[in-house]
């Protein structure tokens, strides 16, 4: 049986209330946390070993002892809930139907940062979510766990809503913080990173929605405790929003032991391909993450099992492995073109490129157009090339990760379906009838009973 | 007061000792000649500018004298501050060359190539990029994004087309004033600089974004179209300003004033801002207290037939490669016209054939 730590109680009747969250212990993390010191609680999420859950996964409790603690200067806290990843849905999962949740993991982290003004930045087009987060903003206020002296300890925190408009570059954590002060979201230039210089110039964290609510079983349960769930340093669990060619797609929590073969086809998660096709692909965190053809997916180039966790699915580098990322997992079978997967996300990062650094601006613009002129059958042989230039360039030379996220997908999917954008510059009839490309890559699976 | 410690930094193998706190960048100015990274957004005199153009990338191959490991990616060398014993490679590294031609070609797929009749050709940040960064094709087959052009103001004309967004003139309006009134439109591909609903922007000092503009998006309406930049003759001169400091450089042909600009430093940088008026209105001689002709370097396309004291390439050929060079046919030998012996400037009028005859020549 699955350790369920985050979703334990989402199908709870009135769960989103306060009422029933307080009575399925619900808030305990808060009562815990506030007889600790802030040092404690630090020290409590670095045992735990918890890793970001927004995509690049970097060891929350460091970057939280990395935050500057000058003397009278506010601290801050923000929530990064700009979900805007294709595929990625996860955050909304938990902030529409346990937003107090995310509340009590935001009360916590405050104390632990001394943020007594804390922000949560959600992305513009989650507007009803808005609302379910006010309200349970209003109901922990009207409880006593927000607003001034919570629970008598002279702690003051407020927490804030704050509606993006509807930029994917917004998830960028100093893009964030521009758009919160007001400003056009563009990225700053690092250094000075955030936990200096961030909001309003003033040291802050900014963390993911599950990453804060991760910090709830973590004070419940002990750093040490939760850092027996999982493999290595993938510790605790993880939700993976899984969508595409699945007969189950939704928000799954995992303990990040299971194999990726286990998760896409058994019963208890995604429940296998529709139609009794094949596995062609998969991106397994986020459609930023490279592409990984089936055979890859479920075993590493050792010939190992691959784990849904940040180690295995990293294993081999880029020339043989991807990235968990934010968890958006998408499936594609045998039916599917790799090509027009590909032109879309392209599309997806040339609309969304800031324009700020040149190689992002006019690198995803160029990458778009060439691959729509490959996916409508106008391709030349030496464009596969060219984009595998372009996306060379541009990666590692911006000013933010979202440059590599533009180039990763366009790389991988070079990478391991090169005959595939071969054949459609060959059949460029052919491939306008059919909507899909070669299927070969979908090795026969054998179904685990 | 304490002294600001100084750090050793190496930048393509040369050593040089710079306060702490110095970018990459200006430590590479101070040594000067080729390890200077270009820069196309990165403006000393702007505080938030750089960063933004990736021209200015550098490898670092050690990080300091405390932490030696290299820098895993390139870092824009006009945003990074040097540290103790840091070691940076710019055109001795390969990864640094290969990035920048990169950028260029980045910058140019949209850039519309219009030089022969932009008003900024010979004066182009972007041209001297691509002269010595770029390569001389493009791969890039697609349509160019284009814009109309747009006045800013009675004076400045806005053409985006041109533009490659390097935030100076943002960066310089933000500064002047303290209205965010002229800032970028849109994103991506598909951004531009615009001014607040179109208005046009009213500050006296405003004229100083068509000097910070590396490319031909701003220029100066009472010059556009008027003469080319290597044609008019650049002259320091001053006057009694009351709003600003009065220096500029005026662009003569002849007793005529073709344009008032900042004066520039050898970084093609603005030395000292300069007003509107003296800018836009005092376009007479008797206006100013000429200094003297402007020191233009003998590399520059101003300076083309301004200057003595230069070598031609072809008095040394013989020299470099050790014999006359071998001339595949003399023109002389087929032609009965233009004669060595015959000196043009001597021909009264346009040149006939009649003035080559035989008997002329004696």
């Amino acid at each position: 049986m699955a350790i369920k730590l985050l979703l334990e109680n989402d199908k709870v009747e009135g769960i989103r209330y306060y009422d029933a969250y307080r009575k399925h212990g619900g808030y305990r993390s808060v009562e815990k946390a506030f007889k600790m010191t802030p040092d404690e609680i630090v020290e409590e999420v670095k045992k735990s070993g918890l890793r970001g859950r927004g995509g690049a996964g970097f060891p929350t409790g460091m970057k939280w002892s990395f935050l500057a603690k000058p003397e009278g200067v506010p601290r801050h806290l923000v929530c990064n809930a700009d979900e805007s990843e294709p595929g990625t849905f996860k955050d909304r999962y938990l902030m529409e139907f346990i937003p107090h949740l995310l509340i009590e993991g935001l009360i916590v982290s405050s104390f632990a940062l001394g943020s007594n003004a804390t922000y949560i930045y959600i992305r513009g087009e989650y507007a009803w979510i808005v609302d379910i987060l006010e309200q349970a903003i209003q109901e922990a206020k009207n409880f006593g766990w927000l607003g001034k002296n919570i629970l008598g300890t002279g702690f003051d925190c407020e927490i804030y809503v704050q509606r993006g408009a509807g930029a994917y570059i917004c998830g960028e954590e100093t893009a964030l913080i521009e758009s919160l002060e007001g400003k056009r979201g563009n990225p700053r230039i690092k250094p000075p990173f955030p936990a200096i210089q961030g909001l309003w110039m003033r040291p802050t964290v900014v963390n993911n929605v599950e990453t804060l609510a991760a910090v709830v079983p973590i004070i419940n349960m002990g750093g040490e405790e939760y850092a027996k769930i999982g493999v290595g340093r993938s510790t605790g669990t993880k939700l993976l929003s899984a969508c595409g060619n699945i007969n189950k797609p939704g928000v799954y929590e995992i303990d990040m032991t299971i194999s990726v073969e286990e998760f896409i086809f058994s019963d208890e998660y995604c429940g296998g391909i529709p139609k009794g096709k094949r596995l062609k692909a998969c991106i397994p965190g986020g459609s930023s993450v490279p592409i990984l053809p089936a055979n890859l997916l479920l075993k590493t180039a050792k010939g190992e099992t691959r784990l849904m966790n940040y180690e295995s699915l990293s294993d081999g580098g880029f020339a043989t492995g991807s990235m968990m990322g934010s968890g958006g997992f998408e499936v594609l079978d045998e039916d599917q073109c790799v090509v027009r997967h590909t032109m879309s996300l392209a599309r997806f990062y040339n609309h969304e490129s800031c324009g700020q650094c040149s190689p992002c601006r006019e690198g995803t613009g160029w990458m778009y157009k060439i691959l729509k002129n490959l996916e409508y059958g106008k391709g030349k042989m030496s464009d596969i090339d060219l984009l595998w230039d372009i996306q060379r360039k541009i990666e590692g030379n911006t000013i933010c990760p979202l440059g590599d996220a533009a180039a990763w997908p366009v790389a991988a999917a070079i990478r391991h379906f090169r005959d595939e954008f071969e054949w459609h510059v060959l059949n460029p009839d052919e491939s306008q009838k059919r909507n899909y490309g070669l299927a070969h890559y979908a090795d026969p699976i054998h179904v685990p009973a | 007061m304490s002294e600001t410690p100084k750090f050793k930094v190496t930048i393509d193998n040369i050593t040089i000792e710079v306060p702490a706190g110095t970018t990459i960048l200006n430590a590479a100015r101070m040594i000067g000649g080729d390890v200077t990274p270009p820069a196309m957004c990165y403006y000393s005199k702007l505080k938030e500018s750089g960063g933004k153009c990736r021209t200015c990338l550098v490898e670092v191959s050690k990080g300091s004298e405390k932490d030696p490991r290299p820098m895993p990616k390139l870092v824009a060398s006009c945003r990074t501050t040097v540290m103790d014993g840091m070691e940076v490679k710019n055109i001795t590294s390969d990864k640094v060359i290969d990035a920048r031609k990169g950028i260029v070609e980045m910058l140019l797929i949209n850039h519309p190539l219009d030089c022969p009749v932009c008003d900024q050709a010979g004066e182009c940040d972007l041209q001297d990029l691509s002269y010595e960064h770029g390569t001389e094709g493009t791969r890039y087959e697609f349509a160019r994004r284009t814009f109309e052009k747009e006045d800013i103001g009675p004076y400045i004309q806005l053409h985006m087309t041109r533009c490659i967004l390097c935030y100076r003139c943002v960066n310089t309006a933000a500064e002047l004033t303290n209205r965010r009134e002229h800032g970028v439109l849109e994103r991506g591909d598909h951004s531009e600089i615009s001014t607040l609903l179109g208005k046009s922007l009213d500050n006296e000092f405003i004229g100083n974004v068509i000097d910070v503009c590396p490319v031909g998006a701003l220029t100066d309406k009472t010059f556009r179209f008027k003469n080319r930049v290597w044609f008019t003759k650049p002259v320091d001169a001053h006057r009694d300003c009351p709003t600003c400091s009065g220096k500029v450089r005026l662009w003569m042909r002849g007793d005529e004033v073709y344009r008032v600009t900042a004066r520039k430093d050898q970084w093609n940088e603005v030395e000292s801002w300069i007003c509107n008026e003296c800018r836009f209105e005092k376009k007479e001689t008797k206006d100013w207290v000429i200094e003297g002709p402007t020191k233009v370097s003998r590399l520059s396309v101003i300076s083309q037939g301004h200057y003595v004291n230069t070598e031609k390439a072809h008095v040394l050929i013989d020299k470099v490669i050790g014999k006359q060079p071998k001339l595949l046919m003399d023109i002389h030998s087929i032609s009965e016209v233009n004669r060595p012996e015959i000196k043009l400037s001597e021909i009264e009028g346009p040149a006939h054939s009649d003035d080559f005859k035989d008997d002329v020549i004696r």
